[in-house]
């Protein structure tokens, strides 16, 4: 007899490869199928359904390179039951995992663009593909500026990663965080105070924003005022979800659905629904 | 003599004074130089000047008895450092100090208090440039108070 659960309602298991601590409460783990299979295929900005058995299952972005689809990489910050389960799994345990799920950032349309990236907290997480993909077709773009903001010094995801990039000729990063002590000798301040210290061609420039509601509607401010298009930017949302294949209706922002719509949108699409306080 | 004048009137916080305006504010000002780790002003202390940076940066701390000099916000090149020469009774709120060698223009605060009494245009021009710094301020103040980082 045909099952009648469709396909993407079930879980793939994957063993945990390894675990990086990012900072006190965020990890990155690796995982890799555990029936051999060769890869797992994703456009930056995707996200996965991760399933903790017997607790839950809730929608991670997946934050490795698209270029090395064999490892799947997920950075999950904890803050409540199935985030906080996930983070005491380690090495060698299972979960499952459904997806690869939702939109993704306009990597190939920002060709020939500036392109800024502005990524807050948690949210450099479903930047970090873009990024891998930016560098890896570097001559394809114009100016490519990161700008980063967290809460404190000790929370900043990818350090090491963020110090290579800073690094380079070819990158502009500016990291910033809410407040500092002592031997911080970085910026402080909020990260919409970074946009008018860049310079790029606001006619040519394309934006992809990820952080929390309340920073992200202050830096499309910051944009918009810079002379960047609504059409050039794009913003990744964050709703709950059950099903993520558009059947449950958990995850709406208005007619849309975040788990097939999204995450990431257009803001020209979806103007009239940011920041609205009935949905 | 190189005046400073090319550099102000270049400069987008006063982009838009009448010449005479910005020649007057020439008067007042002078290249500053400060080493990094170098106080620039204490708090508590009179506000005599204050700063267009033009290279480097500044970081402005409140000194805590416990966690020591907390950082709440830095200023960059091109910026604004200070408006307490403005407000009565003209003293620094906050510590100001380099974290790299920087380099600036010092406005000093008692030449244009008094050139902004005599000229209430030139104090209505200022005053409109200082407001609008203020304002972004307390918008980015107000951004760090909602803790938006945090788990709610
Ligand atoms: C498309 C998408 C991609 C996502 N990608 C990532 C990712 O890459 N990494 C990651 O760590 N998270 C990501 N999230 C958020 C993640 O799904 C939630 O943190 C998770 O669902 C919370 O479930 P929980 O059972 O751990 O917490 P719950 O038990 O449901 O909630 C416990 C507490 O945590 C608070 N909380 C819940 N969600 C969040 C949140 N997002 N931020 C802050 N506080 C919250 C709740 O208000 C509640 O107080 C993503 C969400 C979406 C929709
Ligand atoms: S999560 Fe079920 S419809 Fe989007």
């Amino acid at each position: 007899m045909k099952s009648i659960i469709p396909e993407p309602m079930i879980p793939k298991p994957f063993r945990i490869h390894r675990k990086l601590k990012e900072t006190h409460d965020t990890y990155t783990i690796e995982l890799e199928s555990t029936n051999g299979a060769d890869g797992f295929p994703f456009s930056a900005g995707q996200f996965n359904m991760v399933y903790v058995f017997g607790v839950g299952e809730v929608p991670i972005s997946i934050s490795g390179d698209p270029s090395i689809p064999k490892m799947l990489r997920h950075t999950t910050r904890s803050v409540g039951t199935v985030t906080k389960a996930i983070l005491k799994l380690r090495s060698g345990d299972v979960l499952g995992v459904r997806g690869p799920f939702g939109s993704h950032w306009p990597v190939n349309e920002a060709v020939g663009n500036d392109v800024i990236i502005v990524a807050g907290g948690i949210g450099l997480a479903p930047l970090r593909p873009v990024l891998y993909s930016f560098i890896s077709q570097r001559d394809k773009y114009g100016k490519i500026i990161l700008l980063y903001g967290a809460r404190t010094p000790e929370d900043l995801l990818y350090k090491k990663e963020l110090e290579q990039w800073r690094g380079r000729f070819d990158l502009e990063v500016k990291v910033i965080v809410d407040s500092a002590t002592g031997n911080w000798r970085g910026n402080v301040g909020v990260v919409t105070t970074l946009i008018p210290r860049i310079q790029f061609d606001p006619l040519h420039t394309v934006a992809m924003i990820c952080g929390p509601e309340v920073m992200m509607r202050y830096t499309l401010k910051e944009l918009q005022s810079r002379g960047i298009k609504n059409e050039n930017i794009f913003v990744s949302m964050e709703r709950n979800m059950k099903c993520g294949i558009c059947l449950c209706g958990h995850c709406q922002l208005g007619p849309k659905f975040v788990c097939k719509d999204g995450p990431v949108f257009c803001y020209d699409h979806i103007k009239e629904l940011f920041g609205k306080r009935e949905i | 003599m190189q005046t400073l004048e090319p550099y102000l009137a270049e400069h987008p916080f006063l982009e838009g004074l009448e010449p005479y305006q910005l020649k007057i504010i020439v008067g007042c000002a002078s290249n500053v130089r400060f080493d990094a780790e170098q106080y620039i002003l204490r708090e508590g202390e009179e506000a005599t000047n204050f700063y267009i940076i033009h290279q480097g940066k500044v970081a402005l701390e409140i000194f805590t008895s416990d966690r020591g000099p907390i950082t709440i916000q830095t200023i960059g090149e091109g910026e604004v450092l200070g408006w307490s020469w403005l407000i009565p009774p003209y003293q620094w709120h906050y510590d100001a100090r380099a974290i790299e060698p920087t380099s600036a223009i010092a406005l000093d605060a008692k030449c244009l208090r008094a050139k902004c009494e005599e000229d209430h245009d030139l104090g209505y021009e200022l005053l409109k440039r200082f407001t609008h710094v203020i304002t972004q301020r307390l918008e980015a103040t107000r951004l760090q108070l909602l803790d938006v980082y945090g788990v709610h």
